[in-house]
């Protein structure tokens, strides 16, 4: 399959050089390379501009309400394990109204693949601050600043102990397309955080690692089993100095590759997994890729295992057996 | 000693929250109505677990009506009070007759007890006014209760605990009823517990012999079994219990999963619990994080292909109102169940109330008309939740079935149907022959019922939105003209519905001078109340409503044919309000009651004898 074969009769309608073009496109590409055909698919969104996305998709798509697309992906996947179920949602719709459906989808690790536009701002609202919005953002609603403390979409996933984290930058289409791809791989809530910029209302959000040039520098894609080096010239890496991550040249102060971390995306245990999503710059690189992957039986599996071991053991498999073995007398 | 031969009888059980009240009285009804007793049942708790012990507030009862001929009601006024303490007794003094029996345990009206209960003087029953020709029986039975299990080895606490099997082997004496079938009645009841029911069987005896040898100057009752009813196999059943098997009938008939989504709430909660014991037959649910999520993952599993449905009670209908408006633009088929409850906000959790009506009716932004369905007994439960699916699933919409904690907790007699017999349900599956033609505006163009086609059926591939539609490619649209076709189409698809419901039946006196119009629950208490009246040679009839929205085709004939029209209902005047909305120039006179507690017949008699002089 083709990307081609993903694309609805739709005219995408995001702004020009909105960053969620290049995400639909990302999706597409990706979904083709998975191969699940378009009537086994299935794409959930909440409300905003990104959630118009099921709308550019040929798969099967609904476009619900405001911050309720956790909960509806829950009961799709939940009533049907086969179908994959992806979830489209803004830092809005996520984060502020749909908050407790994300935590408890992730909780419950329900087999969903979540793409969360993250551009800081409400979009189709036309501009106010969201909840992942720095602390003093000017906005229509915050004309004086935010005073506010964002979340951190990746702190969030781990406190509600996710079992999949990755992020990836609008105009990095490979690592784009490389964390869906492992999303759909992974047992269970698998968030893909995308740094999207808005150029209507908040242009440049996330400008330190737009451009191509201090990109290198500044980001690091993570790959499970590969050691953590990054830079323009491929020398700088992640070393443990303490509790802490700290980035070293190698070749400097007697570094050799040998001493920069390998990166383990399945650990159990989330620890460093958090160290390394929470690095911000200009001291640290900001990283991108997948950071956790810990595969553990999904919501929807167990929920239907459940169900078949009852159903193997009772003899009540029907209505009437139900009636036929409940206390009963003839009159 | 002498038997009274009764057609029947209203019994009153009643103690603290923790003295067993709710299992002795459901243990007493089943018991009867394996005897071939029609039974009405009643339970009245405290929404405190464990109310302070002895005090007004943790008052626990159960009420049950057992005839042999048709019993409509749980019963106005007890013939048999239980009361285990002087605050049970208390409760309940005004719910008893003058010429009725009171059996209490004298081991409990002591000093203390007595002060805890708010009495002045050390006569509870002068105090509180009974007469003379109440016939009291004192049972120690905590002292008798002990000495019964005296050899059983148990600690003290489970052997008082066990005072509640005493006092029923006392009203099995005072019944009549054979204490083989009470024993063997247990038995099952016990099945796995060996050593708790050789104890209760133990203490039930010795209640019983200990009536038998009292030697008492009391009458006994024996109520003969009931002739109505038809041959069958029966059970006795609660509401919720009742609404889940509805459920499970439904979605096996139409051949789909069975979904549950939904969050805690008295007193819907047991519905989610009974499914979510129903592995068995196959149902899913899902305990969300609230009832948004719940109805969400309905909305899901229905889009999804289940029959879905959601249940919850007034404040949890609140929050789910901007999701059935999803449904019903979406137009996904999902039955919302609500097991109302007194309101607004929390306001009496265990108590009963029709006050959710409109919010039902009216409660979405935009124009949003749905289908509303109200069951009027704990048994028809399940034939209304049935039906509700059968609507959801052959329109393709939304549908609130309506219950309340009375149809909840109360049970009636159940006459056990076979799948075979239940009406077929054809959910409106997209056909073949729109495949890769299909989007999700498509109709029928007759009845204005969307096409459902699911995820995995290929070649039906479509988007659903809570969005507006164009009306033939099924796209996101604004056009005014279309938005107006839109509404149209979705309100003549709920009209339409019509077609598929029976007329409304007048019972009673078809030329009667009051025609009594009621909906939902109180169905009992109406029909009691006109039976009686008409008993005395009164004209009046009653009309009542399951079918809520649309209302059946024969509603605004029916209710012009009659002179006077008075609509009761536990709310002050939803139902009036809404037929007056759909029946131009109508007068209706109107009953309400918003007191937490259902209608009684006596009550009701006194108002449809002076609407009848007016
Ligand atoms: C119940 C409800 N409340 C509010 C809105 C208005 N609303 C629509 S989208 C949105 C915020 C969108 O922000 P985000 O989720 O970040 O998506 P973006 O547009 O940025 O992609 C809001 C507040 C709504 N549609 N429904
Ligand atoms: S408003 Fe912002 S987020 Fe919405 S489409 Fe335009 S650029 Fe994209
Ligand atoms: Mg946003």
């Amino acid at each position: 399959m083709i990307a081609q074969d993903f694309k609805s009769d739709q005219y995408v309608k995001f702004c020009p050089g909105c960053g969620d073009h290049a995400i639909v496109n990302s999706l597409q590409k990706a979904m083709a390379e998975i191969g699940v055909p378009t009537h086994q698919t299935v794409v959930i969104s909440g409300i905003g501009c990104s959630s118009r996305i099921p709308h550019y998709l040929s798969t099967y798509g609904f476009n619900t309400i405001h911050g309720r697309g956790a909960a509806i992906a829950t009961g799709v996947k939940t009533a049907n394990p086969e179908l994959m179920v992806w979830q489209i949602t803004g830092d809005g719709d996520c984060l502020a109204i749909g908050g407790n459906h994300f935590i408890h989808s992730l909780r419950r690790n329900i087999d969903l693949n979540i793409i969360l536009f993250n551009n800081q701002i409400y979009g189709l609202t036309k501009g106010q601050y969201s909840p992942t919005s720095k602390l003093g953002f000017v906005s229509k609603s915050s004309p004086y600043g935010t005073v506010e403390r964002p979340f951190r979409p990746a702190e969030l996933t781990f406190g509600a102990r996710g079992t999949f984290f990755s992020r990836t930058l609008d105009v990095d289409l490979k690592t784009s397309q490389a964390c869906m791809i492992a999303a759909v791989k992974h047992k269970g809530a698998a968030v893909v955080e995308c740094l999207v910029n808005c150029v209507i209302f908040n242009n440049g959000a996330h400008g330190w690692i737009a451009d191509r040039e201090s990109r290198a520098d500044r980001t690091i894609v993570l790959e499970h089993g590969k050691p953590m080096i990054f830079g323009a010239n491929n020398d700088k890496g992640l070393v443990l100095d303490g509790w802490n991550l700290k980035v070293v040249k190698i070749g400097e102060n007697g570094i050799t590759e040998k001493d920069i971390l390998v990166h383990d995306a399945k650990c159990e245990d989330n620890t460093l997994q958090q160290k390394l999503a929470m690095m911000e710059g200009p001291d640290m690189p900001i990283a991108l890729g997948v950071i956790r992957d810990f595969d553990m039986e999904t919501y929807d599996a167990a929920v239907n295992r459940q169900i078949s071991e009852v159903r193997a053991k009772s003899k009540i498999k029907t209505f009437d057996d139900l009636v036929n073995n409940c206390e009963k007398w003839e009159i | 000693m002498n038997v009274t031969e009764l057609d029947n009888v209203v019994v009153r059980f009643s103690g603290d929250s923790g003295d067993g009240m709710q299992l002795t009285g459901t243990l007493f009804s089943n018991l009867s109505a394996i005897l071939g007793n029609e039974i009405s049942t009643f339970p009245d708790f405290p929404a405190e677990i464990r109310a302070p012990q002895g005090t007004l507030g943790g008052v626990s009862g159960f009420q049950v009506h057992l005839g042999s001929s048709k019993v409509y009601t749980p019963g106005d006024i007890a013939d048999v009070l239980v009361a285990m303490n002087p605050a049970a007794l208390k409760v309940n003094a005004k719910g008893v007759k003058k010429t009725g029996i009171v059996v209490i345990d004298t081991d409990s009206f002591g000093e203390k007890d007595l002060e805890k209960a708010g009495y002045k003087t050390d006569n509870p029953f002068e105090e509180l006014g009974f007469s003379e020709v109440t016939q009291i029986i004192p049972v120690p039975l905590t002292t008798l209760t002990k000495a019964s299990l005296a050899d059983f080895g148990m600690d003290n606490k489970a052997v008082v605990r066990s005072k509640n099997m005493f006092a029923l082997g006392v009203v099995c004496w005072l019944f009549n009823r054979p204490i083989d079938k009470a024993i063997h009645f247990l038995e099952n009841k016990f099945i796995k517990k060996p050593d708790l029911l050789k104890a209760n069987v133990k203490v039930l005896t010795d209640g019983y012999n200990y009536g038998n040898n009292l030697h008492l100057n009391i009458t006994t009752f024996r109520i003969e079994k009931s002739s109505n009813l038809p041959k069958g196999t029966y059970t006795s059943i609660d509401g919720n219990k009742a609404t889940a098997w509805g459920l499970i009938a439904a979605a096996e008939k139409a051949g789909l999963k069975l979904f549950l989504g939904s969050y805690p709430i008295t007193p819907a909660s047991d519905i989610m619990q009974e499914l979510a014991s129903r592995k068995d037959v196959g149902v899913i649910t899902v305990q969300a994080e609230d009832e948004i999520a719940g109805i969400c993952t309905a909305i899901g599993a229905s889009f999804a292909g289940c029959l879905a449905a959601t249940s919850t009670s007034g404040p949890g209908l609140s929050l789910k109102s901007e999701a059935i408006g999803l449904a019903t633009m979406a137009e996904l088929p999902l039955v919302v169940i609500d097991v109302q409850r007194g309101g607004p906000s929390t306001g009496m959790p265990t108590k009963t109330e029709q006050t959710d009506l409109s919010q039902a009716l009216y409660g979405r932004s935009g124009e949003s008309p749905i289908v509303v369905v109200a069951a009027s007994s704990p048994a028809d439960c399940f034939y209304y939740a049935y039906m509700a699916s059968k609507l959801a699933l052959e329109h393709i919409t939304p549908v609130i079935f309506m219950s309340d904690t009375f149809l909840a907790n109360g049970s009636s007699l159940w006459k056990l149907p076979k799948l075979a017999e239940l009406p077929d349900i054809k959910p409106f599956k997209a056909p073949d022959s729109l495949k890769n033609n299909y989007n999700v505006a498509k109709r029928d163009a007759a009845t204005q019922i969307r096409y459902w086609a699911v995820p995995g059926m290929e070649g039906f591939e479509h988007r659903n939105m809570g969005l507006e539609r164009d009306a033939e490619k099924g796209n996101i649209s604004t056009d005014p003209q279309n938005h107006q076709k839109m509404v149209a189409a979705r309100a003549a698809k709920i009209d339409n519905v019509v077609a598929c419901i029976p007329d409304v039946v007048v019972e009673g006196a078809q030329d009667a001078d009051l025609l009594v119009v009621g909906w939902g629950s109180t169905k009992g208490h109406l029909m009691g109340a006109i039976q009686r009246m008409n008993s005395k040679g009164h004209k009046v009839a009653l009309a009542h409503f399951n079918y809520i929205n649309p209302l059946p085709k024969n509603t605004a004939e029916t209710l012009r044919k009659y002179k006077k029209v008075v609509v009761c209902e536990l709310n002050t005047g939803h139902f009036a309000a809404f037929l007056r909305s759909k029946i131009e120039g109508i007068h209706l006179e109107q009953y309400n009651k918003v007191a937490g507690q259902p209608f009684n017949v006596t009550e009701l008699e006194t108002v449809f004898t002076a609407l009848l002089e007016k």
